[in-house]
């Protein structure tokens, strides 16, 4: 039988996502690098209490839409849905934009655990690699510290950071191969490439399947056993003509102001 | 603290920046934060070559296109769309984080809020909004060889930001190499912070007014040449 690791609708590549699961979700934060389709099957689907782990926790459709963006959902609509109990991540917040997230932080709705970003990419890379965690030296002497074990190795204090582990991993790619070997896009192959193979499942989303033997191997970037799922994004899709929300057009021209998020 | 200085010359954004540039040495890779650093990218002495890091993946970048242009694939730190430029190099994110932390960038810039005389830095929690965003602040602040803190000398309450003990919460312990503020350039070193260039118009006794820790006075300290 040939291995055949396309899956022929996003409903199917996440239906047996449970409840109260740990879901990374790849990317940084820019929609570009999100796997949009597979998050808003997820939303379909309607997963609650799960625990997220990502870099950001999503600005919403509506910023990506102003900016043009067709595929424009991000972790937002797990957040607006309800659906995060709690998020493992990087940067919760924006400094120009209250999103979803950081108002249900407020409201005390849902659970944060900041992790700085470079901790973030060795925990989960310690779970891919199957390490039972790493000495880093980010967060010695800050609230990042509190609770875990310091060690001084050559003179310089560190702290022991544990893996991540989680049951799903959500990606977004641009090329994949029915074996599941990847390449990425530029600047969106992020916590993509990081996260492909630390969860138990590894879904890929990608802008075009290929046949195999198309990708030359000496640029493969993900290689196929990290990856359980592919499935390709439609090549078009159509924008609902819901209108775009007041704080949307405000972040926006906040963001026009400074330059950068 | 004083806030008799309320209106005088200050150094604005741009001009910050242009400061912060002049340090960058031919070779050097770099990486700017948000804000007031990534204008430093316009700002390259001539005749340098500097490389430009960008923790979402990237080695080597060109300039920021207008907005509405470039490709969404390709991004800096601040969501900007930026150009491909001969020897660009794209790697993953645990990548990313091991050229920060395994200590080989030469230099990170990034804002502030406080800045403590043995070079501890608060940078990502302003008190008032109780929640912040660490990102990757904590580990550009201990990993690159050389930090450099761009930002205002007071806070708009005319508070200093150039303190004994930082009071926010920190970003990482004695990190902080230079600090570039709209009206000084002071370095950090073991032996106290040294005031090393101040803003036009603007004397030595003033700066120390509105900085906390005593400020030593370097022999060739000068003007702001802009």
């Amino acid at each position: 039988m040939p291995i055949n690791k396309i899956v022929a609708s996003f409903d199917k590549a996440v239906a047996d996502i449970p409840d109260g699961a740990t879901i990374m979700i790849g990317g940084f934060g820019t929609v570009a690098s999100t796997p949009t389709c597979l998050l808003e099957a997820l939303a379909r689907k309607g997963v609650k209490n799960i625990t997220t782990v990502s870099n950001t926790t999503g600005f919403g459709s509506d910023v990506w839409k102003l900016m043009g963006y067709k595929f424009a959902e991000d972790m937002d609509i797990l957040v607006r849905n309800r659906l995060v109990k709690k998020a493992i991540v990087a940067a919760p917040v924006s400094t120009i934009y209250q999103n979803t997230f950081e108002k249900l932080l407020r409201a005390g709705e849902v659970e944060v655990d900041m992790v700085p970003q470079g901790t973030l990419a060795e925990r989960i890379r310690a779970a891919k690699a199957g390490l039972g965690g790493v000495y880093v030296p980010t967060g010695v002497g800050t609230i990042v510290e509190k609770g875990k074990e310091k060690k001084v190795i050559n003179g310089q204090t560190y702290l022991l950071e544990l893996p991540i582990q989680a049951d799903f991993a959500l990606i977004k790619a641009h090329k994949g191969d029915r074996w599941g070997n990847l390449v990425y896009r530029r600047t969106s192959r992020t916590f993509n490439a990081t996260m492909a193979g630390a969860a138990k499942v590894t879904i890929a989303e990608v802008d075009e399947l290929v046949e195999l033997g198309q990708l030359d191997p000496e640029v493969i970037v993900t290689p196929g056993i990290y990856v359980d799922r592919v499935i390709a994004r439609p090549k078009d899709v159509k924008v609902d003509d819901k209108p775009i929300s007041q704080e949307a057009l405000e972040s926006q021209k906040r963001y026009k102001e400074r330059g950068s998020a | 603290m004083s806030d008799k200085f309320k209106d005088k010359f200050r150094l604005d954004r741009q001009t910050m920046a242009l400061r912060v540039a002049r340090e960058f040495q031919d070779g050097d890779c770099v990486n700017l934060g948000i804000g007031i650093p990534v204008l430093a990218s316009n700002y390259v002495p001539a005749g340098r070559e500097v490389i430009f890091h960008s923790e979402n993946g990237v080695l080597g970048f060109g300039e920021v296109h207008t907005a509405g242009e470039g490709d969404p694939d390709f991004v800096n730190a601040g969501g900007q769309a930026v150009t491909i430029i001969p020897g660009t190099c794209f790697f993953d994110h645990h990548e990313s984080f091991s050229i920060v932390r395994g200590k080989h960038l030469d230099i990170s810039v990034m804002g502030g809020l406080q800045v403590s005389e043995k070079g501890d830095l608060a940078n990502w929690l302003v008190p008032e909004r109780q929640i912040g965003t660490i990102g990757g602040a904590m580990d550009l602040a201990i990993g690159a060889k050389r930090l450099i803190i761009a930002m205002n000398h007071v806070t708009k309450d005319n508070q200093p930001r150039i303190v004994k003990k930082c009071s926010y919460e920190l970003t990482a312990l004695e990190c902080v190499k230079l600090v570039v503020t709209d009206i000084a350039v002071i370095e950090v070193t073991k032996k106290g912070m040294v005031l090393k260039e101040y803003a036009p118009t603007w004397t030595p006794e003033e700066v120390q007014e509105l900085s906390e820790p005593k400020l030593i006075v370097a022999p060739d300290c000068k003007e702001i040449e802009l």
